[in-house]
């Protein structure tokens, strides 16, 4: 068997985007000896790729904004089945961590009397995301990395955690492979945060990177803990559809926040067409006082253009069904008529280049191509919204890879601030935890032993599969069958043939050695992503309604009886998945008045 | 759909070739999807690393053809199709395997630069800042750590030795963004002059050519930078005046 190393501390953090960075940030400010483990090298995960801001009611632009309107907006953008608790923190905290973030050296745009400046996004009432052109995501790792590195935090980069070790019921550690060259690394730990992001690259068309694989969610279910919503996937309503090579890469909201509009192939507004009754009053009904909206905010209601992602990413994909959609199957997103170019390219300068390079488009000239692409997991590991405490001890979750906070759907921008305030908490609840052990956990040595030897397996099969051909068939499978409109029929289909390609994973090899092999990585990364492909499938199974971001084609309606419940799934004793209905937590009077209150 | 020949370096650091792989080129495609392809049909262990795939994460760079890029923003329609394309890993830095080096230099040189210390806020307890003020380091974070311009610059391409007493281009990128960042109170000009190595760097601009989010390196950054120390340790009269008056 393989020879490994071992490593001890207090709490391990793993991932090292938004989320991890904070934690670790956290962990490590209060003393505690900390490890931060990322799959690639550090600066580079997820929330680099994040682009148009950070929700926070500043009320730098509209003094009106408070948390109370944003955990009003947050709360509806859900579906109100948002984890109240998780809402009402967000909104309380996200001020206070972009404040931090400037303290810490990020520099963000600025109003004319120089406080941070704020952009309007889809399904906030006021301008309220704070952020730097379209790279806010790229500011903000880079701040949190910046300031991480000087506070003697343990990096390891490019480490795949393959698995989480318990001793009893509680968490004590988890088991690495290095990318680089391979080597196994054991670590000890009183506490592991996940904080690994999402899902997405289970599907075809995605905005989400390789590392999109849902290790963490595969990892606390596997360890026994509680994930919820995961029938709830987000399709952002624009991500370039030409060339094929780009199709799925994301057009910032921020596109339509400072301007732009979609209109289809016969020039069409169409999102007029589409306001759900839900948002009737809140959402303008011509395009004159759409129009005007953008000047101001207060006497004019929003545009339709930036309802929730879910309304807008199904009504694209009903016009393109219609037939009025654009060439190559998407619709137009048009900037160009209604700013000039020197705006575009000051605002929007990504994604001027990114059409510019990949498609040859100039956005400044000509509407862009757009159509949605799966984005985001509203879906994650179940946690205590204050402490970020899963249902295991001594494992915590923060970020994507943690449910509850975003309902049925996630508004723009509020991820960024999910990262800074959850992955705060986590940090924090992973000390309290460690600290308040009376024994610390041990590595049991059979355990960690098992794991590795599954891990070598692969090599010694020979004449196995290809995993690449695995992964290209669940991403296909998911793409048809769980998509954003979903029916029965379609979703047993699914089941049945993730069944048949958990044992085609079972059964790939793997040419080469263990340094740097991404066949061999992604052969490992199989198992997630077949864990999550299946949670998925079952959950939206089970959800006989459409709300957010499950729609089904067979229940088109919502359900009142279903709005009261999560779709929780755990590992039965059989090693089964285990799906389970269970009612939303009980809102206080006063918030659910915030609510009622039909402003 | 095209037929193009990769030459591709495979090894690692005892030592290794450039191997030719055919593949079909679908419209649109750049060097990293041809990669891919690769990986996912001839060569599952072809190492590479990628992200984002949109020019944000500065994860794939290598050398195509001879030029410094990055593979996700290269589409394959600027090459003909009858000459092979060679594909290689960055030369700066010792190679891992395949397209994938070490770069473990630039996170220690990231370490040890002096970090922010900010000034006390304003009256109402935050700190304003005019755009104007915040543009000149905006500048400098856009990097997306590429570390291309780290690839290009001779001083440590050809001369590996000199990595002990120079920081590299993207490190006075971000010493810049330090330097002129609106409430960083830290004077890191001795820093610059000694552990950064600044001198060492002839202008030659060779970085800035290649920034794929061109940033002015030389420039805005560099150049600053270099009149700074020159400013404080080189000025005669200030020699002179230092001399007469005992102070330094």
């Amino acid at each position: 068997m393989a020879e490994y190393e071992t490593h001890e501390y207090d709490v391990v953090v793993v991932g090292a985007g938004g989320a991890g960075l904070r934690a670790a940030i956290e962990a490590s400010a209060q003393g505690v000896k900390t490890a931060l483990i990322c799959k690639s090298l550090l600066g580079k995960a997820h929330t680099v790729m994040a682009e148009g801001g950070i929700a926070a009611a500043m009320g730098n632009i509209y003094p009106e904004d408070n948390w109370q309107v944003h955990f009003r907006d947050t709360m509806r953008g859900g579906k109100m089945l948002n984890n109240w608790r998780m809402a009402q923190l967000h909104a309380q905290e996200a001020p206070e961590r972009v404040y931090e973030l400037e303290r810490w050296g990020a520099l963000f745009d600025r109003t004319g009397d120089g406080r941070i400046s704020q952009r309007p996004f889809g399904g906030h009432r006021y301008d309220r995301l704070a952020h730097v052109g379209d790279r806010t995501g790229l500011e903000m790792i880079r701040t949190l990395q910046q300031h991480a590195v000087h506070q003697g935090i343990d990096v390891f980069m490019e480490v795949t955690v393959s698995s989480l070790l318990k001793d009893g019921d509680r968490i004590s550690g988890a088991v690495a492979y290095q990318r680089e060259s391979g080597h196994i690394m054991v670590f000890n730990a009183k506490s592991v945060v996940l904080a690994t992001g999402g899902i997405g690259k289970a599907w075809k068309v995605t905005s989400n990177s390789w590392e999109y694989t849902g290790d963490g969610h595969s990892l606390a279910y596997q360890a026994g803990a509680d994930l919820i919503d995961m029938e709830f996937v987000q399709y952002h309503p624009t991500g370039m559809v030409w060339p094929p090579s780009v199709r799925g890469i994301l057009v910032t909201e921020g596109v339509r926040g400072d301007g732009g509009t979609l209109r289809n192939s016969e020039g069409e507004r169409f999102m007029f067409r589409y306001i759900p009754e839900f948002f009737k009053a809140e959402t303008a009904d011509t395009e004159e006082e759409a129009d005007r909206w953008y000047g101001d905010k207060v006497n004019n209601r929003r545009t339709p253009d930036l309802l929730p992602r879910d309304e807008v990413a199904r009504a694209i994909n009903s016009e393109v069904k219609a037939g009025r959609g654009s060439p190559h199957g998407g619709v137009f997103l048009d900037i160009a008529s209604r700013r000039t170019p020197d705006e575009i390219r000051r605002r929007l300068p990504s994604m001027y280049h990114q059409f510019m390079k990949l498609a040859d488009v100039d956005i400044t000239a000509v509407p862009m191509e757009v159509g949605p692409t799966c984005h985001y997991v509203m879906g994650g590991v179940r946690v205590d919204a204050d402490t970020g405490a899963s249902t295991v001890p001594g494992l915590f979750a923060a970020g994507e890879v943690a449910g509850g906070m975003h309902g049925a759907n996630r508004l723009g921008g509020n991820s960024l601030s999910d990262l800074l305030v959850f992955g705060r908490r986590a940090g924090a609840g992973a000390v309290e935890y460690a600290n308040g052990l009376a024994t610390s956990p041990r590595v049991d040595q059979g355990q960690a032993d098992a794991i590795v030897t599954e891990m070598m397996g692969y090599f010694e099969r020979d004449g196995g599969e290809n995993p690449y051909s695995v992964q290209k068939d669940l991403q296909e499978t998911m793409q048809e069958l769980v998509g954003i409109i979903r029916t029965q029929s379609e979703l047993k289909q699914a089941l049945a043939k993730i069944q048949e390609l958990k044992e085609r994973a079972d059964n790939t090899s793997v040419e080469g050695n263990r340094q740097y092999n991404p066949g061999w990585h992604l052969a490992m990364d199989l198992k997630s992503l077949l864990a999550v492909s299946e949670a998925s499938c079952l959950a939206a199974t089970e959800r006989k309604e459409s709300r957010g971001g499950h729609t089904r084609e067979d229940y088109p309606g919502t359900d009142p009886e279903w709005g009261r419940h999560n779709i929780a799934i755990r590992r039965a004793e059989d090693g089964g998945m285990f799906v389970t209905k269970e009612p939303l937590p009980q809102m206080p009077a006063d918030l659910a008045a915030l609510l009622e209150d039909g402003k | 759909m095209s037929q193009y020949t990769l030459r591709v370096f495979r090894g690692d650091s005892s030592g290794g070739d450039f191997r030719d792989y055919e593949v079909e080129v679908e419209e649109g495609q750049v060097v990293l999807d041809v990669i891919h392809t690769i990986q996912a049909t001839q060569a599952n262990d072809l190492a590479v690393r990628w992200n984002c795939k949109a020019g944000k994460c500065g994860s794939c760079s290598a050398e195509v053809d001879g030029q410094p890029r990055l593979m996700c923003m290269t589409r394959m329609a600027q090459f003909e199709a009858s000459q092979p394309i060679t594909v290689a890993p960055i030369k700066t830095f010792p190679i891992i395997k395949d397209l994938v080096t070490d770069v473990s230099f630039n996170y220690e040189a990231a370490k040890r630069i002096p970090q922010l210390q900010i000034r006390e806020p304003g009256r109402d307890g935050t700190y304003r800042m005019q755009q104007i003020d915040v543009e000149r380091s905006q500048e400098f974070r856009k990097c997306i750590e590429c570390f291309l311009c780290q690839d290009v610059c001779h001083v440590i391409r050809d001369h590996p030795e000199n990595k002990e007493n120079f920081f590299g281009p993207r490190w006075f990128v971000r010493l810049a963004e330090l330097e002129m960042h609106p409430l960083d109170t830290v004077d890191r000009t001795e820093f610059i002059r000694d552990a950064g190595g600044i001198a060492y760097c002839n202008i030659t601009k060779c970085c800035t050519e290649v920034c794929p989010e061109d940033i002015h390196i030389t420039d805005n950054a560099i150049i600053p930078l270099k009149e700074r120390v020159v400013d404080k340790y080189y000025d005669p009269f200030r020699w002179i005046f230092g001399k007469l008056t005992g102070k330094p």
